[in-house]
């Protein structure tokens, strides 16, 4: 079926890989990827994809392409979402106590 | 004009919250269908910002005028005529192209009001407006960033953005448009007068075009009637049709 | 679930040593990284699985989308675009680990359009009303989050570290969802009626979501055994199910299964199936919405391609200038 073969000829956004330094990380953190046209824009797109624009936060885009990687090793991602957003939060809904697990 | 000072303040905060509702709720259509999924990750983005501003903002205006309206009171249930949002707002999204460039006008004369509304002689206002700045100059570096990429990017998106420019551009002059109400918050250091803040937007406005390779209009015939609420478009009503519907169809419930 | 009925790839003719020093790390509890040897048939297995997860978090975004501009309320609007936009982070985040494994976003794309690679046929059902993104919120995504938590140990790591993203933001999508459901049975007799309908249509599709019973499942112990699937259908289903009736209970809403009860001797409630004649149809194409969920993926991805080559033409520009500029 050809479940991977490239069936796409037209140029696709570069992959980025993202590094954050939070406001009170030691130095910046592998948080992930995504597509963008350049560095700039890669940049933008961080902000909106992993911080939600959180302030004070320092952020290193990468080609994809351009790493050379060893033998992986990568903890799980550290994800705080903006601090105002409470909405986002599962303790800003009141759960009854009697209902069980949520 | 002969306004009370609270009306006065009253229908400058409508025309503040009723702007980033009615673009909020443009930019909320966009979800689930932009044309890549970082971009729907960032509009939405945008338009979480401008509904949390209209929060703040209509919340102040019920408490301004005083008959115990609520944000969701003044959202749900006024009706076209009472709307104070500039016409420009509620174009709809057309295309991606519209879309962004209706975005990068609003955003350069909201950075531009919000940053003289940070040294409003109301501190309510001032709170509001503080922390608006800091995501709206975000909104204006992006949208900056697209119109200059789309206008100097392929052959389809410099017309399409040109398209789009051409359209919009009659929606501009009322932003600047100055009344009574202005006046008088003006003089009590409430907000900037619109019309002082011509200048510098469309500095900005020269500067960015150009380097996107857009040609600005010449005609400067502006559209007014949103800000006063005398003469909406008739987008307007149907998005209300559709925003208000539960309120209206199930009086006095709780949602 | 939001990959469901995922066949496992045949391990092809690799050596079989290599095989099963493989199967031994995963045994074992290690992560299985990108650059690892893996098996034709894992890595193709797990193209399928992530991609049509993600998939799924995408078309996912239309239901609820839906009624983003009818939110009863500025709070209820604000908090159903987060949550909708956090479903298309989901999405990138999956999209980005199945890139890991040699297949590009625009490649799965193209896929989920010319419907060689599916989502999960629970986005096939309308939203009819308001109540339906309570019902979503609570059922659909508690039926998710019963396959997701576990998925956070899975074998693959990226795919482990985008599920632990996942379930991290999700951790308020189900709750809002009871929030929504609890305020309508608790209102006027309208909104009473609203939420026990929406429970009555999203009721049986909720248990469709867990994949038909493993005893007709071929393709689940290899997937086991890879820990890509790390439960059973009928163990998730009824888990699903005990903790839910007791909620729908509390909501004074009925569970539209004149069968449902409790069984005190394995501990559980005994329950009617879905109608799997109606899986089928629609994953076949033949659910309420299927034509209209691909049509808006395609729209979207058409009308937008002159956004997206037009972003690259300038970032291509720029840089030759740059280039030019330095030479």
């Amino acid at each position: 079926m050809g479940m991977d073969a490239p069936t796409n000829e037209k140029p696709e956004w570069p992959l980025w890989e993202v590094f954050i330094r939070g406001q009170h990380g030691m130095s910046h953190r592998h948080f992930g990827s995504l597509h963008a046209p350049n560095a700039e824009m890669a940049i933008k797109a961080a902000r909106d994809v992993y911080t939600r624009r959180k302030e004070g936060v320092s952020i290193w885009v990468v080609p994809a392409n351009e790493i050379t990687a060893s033998s992986p090793s990568d903890k799980g991602p550290l994800y705080e979402p903006a601090e105002d957003k409470v909405y986002r939060h599962p303790s800003f809904y009141k759960i009854p106590d009697d209902i069980g697990a949520m | 004009m002969g306004v009370g000072s609270d009306e006065a303040l009253f229908q400058s905060l409508l025309r503040l919250g009723d702007n980033t509702l009615v673009l909020g709720h443009r930019l909320s259509e966009w979800c689930g269908h932009a044309p890549a999924l970082e971009e729907d990750i960032a509009l939405a983005n945008t338009a979480l910002d401008l509904m949390g501003q209209t929060r703040h903002w209509l919340s102040l205006a019920g408490e301004i005028e005083g008959k115990g309206r609520s944000e969701d009171d003044l959202a749900m249930l006024r009706d076209v005529w009472d709307f104070r949002n500039v016409l420009l707002v509620e174009q709809p999204n057309r295309d991606y192209g519209h879309t962004l460039m209706r975005q990068f006008l609003f955003d350069h004369f909201h950075l531009l009001m919000l940053r003289g509304l940070s040294e409003s002689s109301e501190a309510r206002v001032a709170e509001i407006a503080i922390k608006s700045v800091k995501e709206v100059t975000y909104h204006a570096e992006r949208s900056a960033e697209l119109i200059i990429a789309l206008g100097d990017g392929t052959d389809e998106s410099h017309r399409r953005m040109q398209d789009a420019l051409d359209w919009l551009f009659p929606y501009v002059g009322e932003m600047f448009e100055t009344d009574a109400i202005d006046t008088e918050i003006a003089a009590k250091g409430i907000a900037p007068l619109p019309a002082d803040l011509r200048p510098a937007f469309d500095a900005q406005l020269g500067a960015i075009l150009d380097e996107a390779t857009l040609t600005m209009p010449s005609d400067a015939f502006a559209h007014k009637g949103g800000r006063t609420g005398f003469r909406h478009t008739e987008h307007l009503g149907h998005m209300l049709a559709s925003m208000q519907w539960l309120q209206r169809a199930y009086p006095g419930a709780q949602w | 679930m939001y990959a469901q009925l995922i066949k496992a790839e045949h391990a092809g003719d690799e050596d079989t040593a290599r095989a099963e020093a493989f199967q031994q790390r995963i045994d074992a509890g290690e992560k299985i990284e990108p650059k690892d040897w893996m098996p034709e048939g894992y890595r193709r297995t797990l193209i399928r699985q992530i991609g049509q997860h993600a998939h799924s978090e995408i078309v996912g975004q239309l239901p609820e989308g839906n009624w983003i501009t009818r939110a009863p309320t500025l709070e209820r609007k604000t908090i159903l675009l987060a949550k909708v936009q956090d479903e298309a982070g989901h999405g990138l985040y999956l999209y980005c680990a199945a890139e890991t494994l040699g297949v590009s976003r625009d490649e799965m794309t193209e896929m989920l359009l010319d419907e060689r690679m599916k989502y999960s046929s629970i986005f096939n059902y309308p939203t009819l009303t308001w109540a339906d993104m309570g019902a979503v919120g609570w059922l659909v995504d508690g039926a998710a989050i019963m396959n997701q938590v576990p998925l956070q140990r899975t074998s693959f790591g990226p795919y482990a570290r985008a599920m632990i993203r996942i379930c991290k933001e999700e951790s308020f999508h189900q709750r809002q969802g009871f929030d929504i459901m609890n305020r309508l049975a608790n209102g006027t007799p309208e909104q009473h009626r609203m939420a026990q309908n929406a429970l009555d249509r999203f009721w049986y599709p909720s248990l469709m979501m867990f994949g038909p019973s493993d005893a007709e499942s071929v393709h689940s112990e290899q997937n086991m055994a890879w820990k890509i699937k790390m439960n059973g259908n009928d163990e998730l289903r009824q888990k699903f199910v005990d903790l839910t009736v007791p909620q729908a209970e509390y909501l004074g809403l009925t569970i539209p299964d004149e069968t449902l009860r409790w069984n005190d001797e394995k501990g559980g409630y005994d329950f009617a199936g879905p109608d799997w004649g109606e899986f089928f149809d629609v994953i076949k194409g033949n659910g309420p919405c299927n034509r209209e969920r691909l049509e808006a993926r395609r729209k979207a991805w058409d009308d937008g391609a002159w956004m997206r080559d037009g972003l690259l033409a300038h970032a291509e520009k720029k840089a030759a200038r740059a280039a030019k500029a330095a030479a």
